[in-house]
């Protein structure tokens, strides 16, 4: 393979690992904008990831149903299950001004042993299957086309596309509608957006279920593209809280997201492919020592960046009307 | 009066008596807390056992016996074993409550004690010519030194480039999980079963007493070394200068600064203690005779996360640590006899996870707690006059 082949491959794979740490760095950055931090996208992910390939299974089995139509309805399973998760974090730290953390935390405990303890009483296994080779897109009418051709329009899958489109929507609702605006001033400022008329504690919910919608829909496609044999006991390797770092590295704004989450992709696809590179391939590393890699990268990175953090001032505080 | 309600007096002048004490209990900001925990607890284990009622309806009941009487199922040796999964839990539950009180959340405990479960191994398995006695103890210090060495990294991030904790330390499990395999792999592994291989028998915790009272059950002086770190956090929390400038940290950042408290330096110190203890609980699980081997298998080790809850239900308050490491232990052990019927042991994790979730939800529980005494609060006052 030539240069600019096994380059082409690495971003074409790399898309993989950077799509579901940007729809999931989406789902945060929503949910933090309105005031309220969201460290439960990981067990989020794990419930999205785990609904949907649990229900595309059943589908697949009982009408034969795959493809793309196939993916769309998983799509739709992992946001309901994403929001109805999310739901428990908005009520507890909306309604019951609780600790945000905490509350996180309690679902990224509860999310994967749930969902093993439900495999196991409804199959008895941990494992799930779903064709998710049949959601693969081979080609395109664009696949010819150069660079773009070969790196995003060949052998790819649709979870790609729908990335990039929730990028730009993410983009257009935060920052050119009125809505946006309104759930921007509630991580800001919220006791001037509540004397404004604007209700907190709604958009606060409403940003917290736009959360975990994403971040459900970002765990059907962190899982898609590796396997169709989905081990609930394997969770998602943390990649909430990778998507959580992109969030916090991309300063919190979503085309800042969109570069930390591809070159954290390339990072990790690197680390995974060091045969098809030959001055890697040479060092001899052990697995391993490789694996660490994205993680370390992201400690460096977030080191540089960190210092002028931009997070939104109230991201984390329960509203409190009395402090106006 | 009928003779029906003379029967029941008695028994209704206790009942009336015990709510009153809790209801003056109640009042006190510790009664509160701790009132409103074991309510969460109440409502965690019944919402396990609703699951259990849904899934699998004919075991249910025998598994919610199960979680209440696990640690009597087997007499000394079901005891023992309890005591024995409460101890590292204790420890690593102080060390996400020490961090706590200076306002730090250490999700971090799980790759402290990774590294410090491989120190200790790593000591017990090569260094065979340190003397018999001092050989445990070696590795024990091993392994508080490597953890307290991977909180200081975090540690040091959050002062000098402020990084939040809660990623970084996140993103060091991981790194430290695939060190550990690499380094198991590398330096004591046994390849036959994929996983470190034994602790020579002189680098094993002692017994200390322990064999008399549970002969069966494999626990050992970790136990006491977990009670020990409990003593020590609550003296340096609260005894010290040094644990009193932490807190102040911890209460209020700039007011700690202002009066003259070096913020950065307390952040550190604080990351590196909490550290050091998830370490000591590495060493406390895998310096035992019992067959505990460092899996080469890419998950993380549920001690640190176990830590989590643990602290958060003990409301970062040593003492409280040591309760809910005890109760978090109980049930944990029953979890390994509830896979005698149809359940997964997840039942267990889910227990904990509605536990915390309902912890969080302090407000709702404190208010139950006014709800329920509040009658009875009344009727103190009613006393009094």
């Amino acid at each position: 393979m030539g240069f600019f082949d096994t380059l082409f491959e690495i971003i074409r794979l790399s898309l993989f690992v950077a799509i579901p740490l940007l729809v999931v760095a989406l789902a945060g950055l929503f949910s933090e904008r309105s005031g309220v931090v969201n460290i439960a996208l990981e067990g989020i992910m794990v419930i999205g990831a785990f609904s949907s390939a649990f229900f595309m299974g059943i589908i697949y089995r009982a009408t034969g149903l795959d493809g793309n139509w196939l993916f769309l309805i998983g799509i739709v399973i992992a946001i309901v299950f994403g929001i109805l998760l999310s739901l428990l974090h908005a009520y507890a730290s909306v309604n019951m001004n609780a600790n945000q953390i905490i509350s996180g935390t309690a679902l990224n405990m509860f999310a994967p042993a749930f969902v093993v303890f439900i495999a196991q009483a409804l199959t008895g296994y941990s494992k799930v299957q779903y064709p998710a080779n049949s959601f693969f897109i081979s080609e395109t009418v664009f696949s010819n086309i150069p660079v773009l051709g070969p790196t995003i329009f060949s052998k790819t899958f649709m979870s790609v596309y729908i990335g990039f489109f929730l990028l730009i929507v993410a983009y257009i609702v935060l920052y050119k509608t009125r809505f946006g605006l309104r759930l921007r001033s509630c991580g800001e400022y919220p006791q001037a957006s509540d004397a404004a008329g604007i209700n907190v504690r709604k958009m606060r919910y409403i940003g917290v279920i736009i959360s975990g919608g994403l971040a459900g829909l970002g765990g059907l496609f962190y899982i898609v593209p590796i396997t169709g044999n989905y081990d609930a006991n394997y969770a998602v390797y943390g990649y909430g809280f990778l998507a959580l770092a992109v969030l916090i590295s991309g300063q919190w704004k979503p085309f800042r997201i969109l570069v930390v989450a591809l070159l954290f992709g390339f990072v990790a696809r690197i680390a995974s492919m060091t045969t098809l590179i030959p001055f890697l391939e040479n060092m001899n590393l052990s697995t391993e020592l490789l694996y660490t890699i994205p993680y370390v990268v992201t400690i460096i990175v977030l080191a540089f960046t960190s210092k002028n953090s931009q997070a939104p001032k109230a991201a984390g505080e329960p509203y409190d009307a009395g402090k106006r | 009066m009928s003779d029906k309600n003379n029967i029941f007096k008695p028994a209704k002048n206790i009942w009336n008596k015990g709510m009153n004490r809790l209801g003056k209990f109640s009042k006190t900001d510790a009664g509160e807390s701790i009132l409103s925990s074991i309510l969460a607890i109440i409502a965690g284990v019944m919402f396990g056992f609703l699951l259990m009622l849904i899934f699998v309806p004919s075991d249910a009941f025998g598994g919610l016996w199960i979680i209440i009487s696990g640690a009597f199922q087997k007499g000394n040796e079901s005891f023992g074993n309890f005591l024995m999964y409460a101890a590292p839990i204790i420890v690593t539950g102080l060390s996400v409550g020490f961090a706590f009180k200076t306002g730090l959340f250490n999700i971090g405990a799980t790759g402290q004690f990774t590294v410090g479960a491989f120190a200790a191994v790593f000591v017990g398995v090569r260094w065979t010519f340190l003397p018999d006695g001092m050989h445990w103890m070696v590795a024990v210090l091993a392994a508080i030194f490597a953890g307290a060495v991977w909180g200081l990294i975090p540690g040091l991030l959050k002062a000098f480039f402020n990084v939040h904790e809660v990623v970084s330390t996140i993103m060091l499990n991981y790194t430290a999980m695939y060190l550990v395999i690499l380094g198991v792999k590398t330096y004591v592994y046994n390849s036959l079963y994929s996983e470190s291989a034994s602790v020579v028998s002189e680098a094993v915790i002692p017994k200390m007493g322990l064999n008399l009272i549970f002969p069966d059950s494999s626990i050992n002086g970790g136990f006491f070394l977990a009670v020990l770190a409990v003593i020590v956090i609550y003296i340096v929390l609260k005894k010290t200068t040094f644990g009193y400038q932490l807190k102040a940290v911890g209460y209020n950042k700039d007011a700690a600064k202002y009066a003259g408290v070096n913020e950065k330096i307390s952040t550190v110190y604080s990351m590196t203690i909490a550290g050091a203890l998830s370490g000591l609980a590495g060493a406390i699980v895998f310096l035992t005779k019992a067959g505990a081997h460092i899996s080469t298998t890419y998950s993380l080790m549920s001690q640190g996360f176990d830590g989590i809850a643990v602290a958060l239900l003990g409301l970062s308050h040593p003492l409280g640590i040591l309760a809910s490491g005890l109760f978090f232990g109980y049930i944990k052990n029953s979890g390994f006899y509830l896979q005698s019927l149809s359940f997964s042991k997840e039942v267990i994790g889910i227990i904990v996870a509605t536990i915390i979730y309902f912890s969080a939800l302090s407000m709702l529980f404190r208010n139950l707690v006014k709800k329920i005494f509040a009658k009875h609060v009344e009727d103190v006052k009613g006393d009094d006059q």
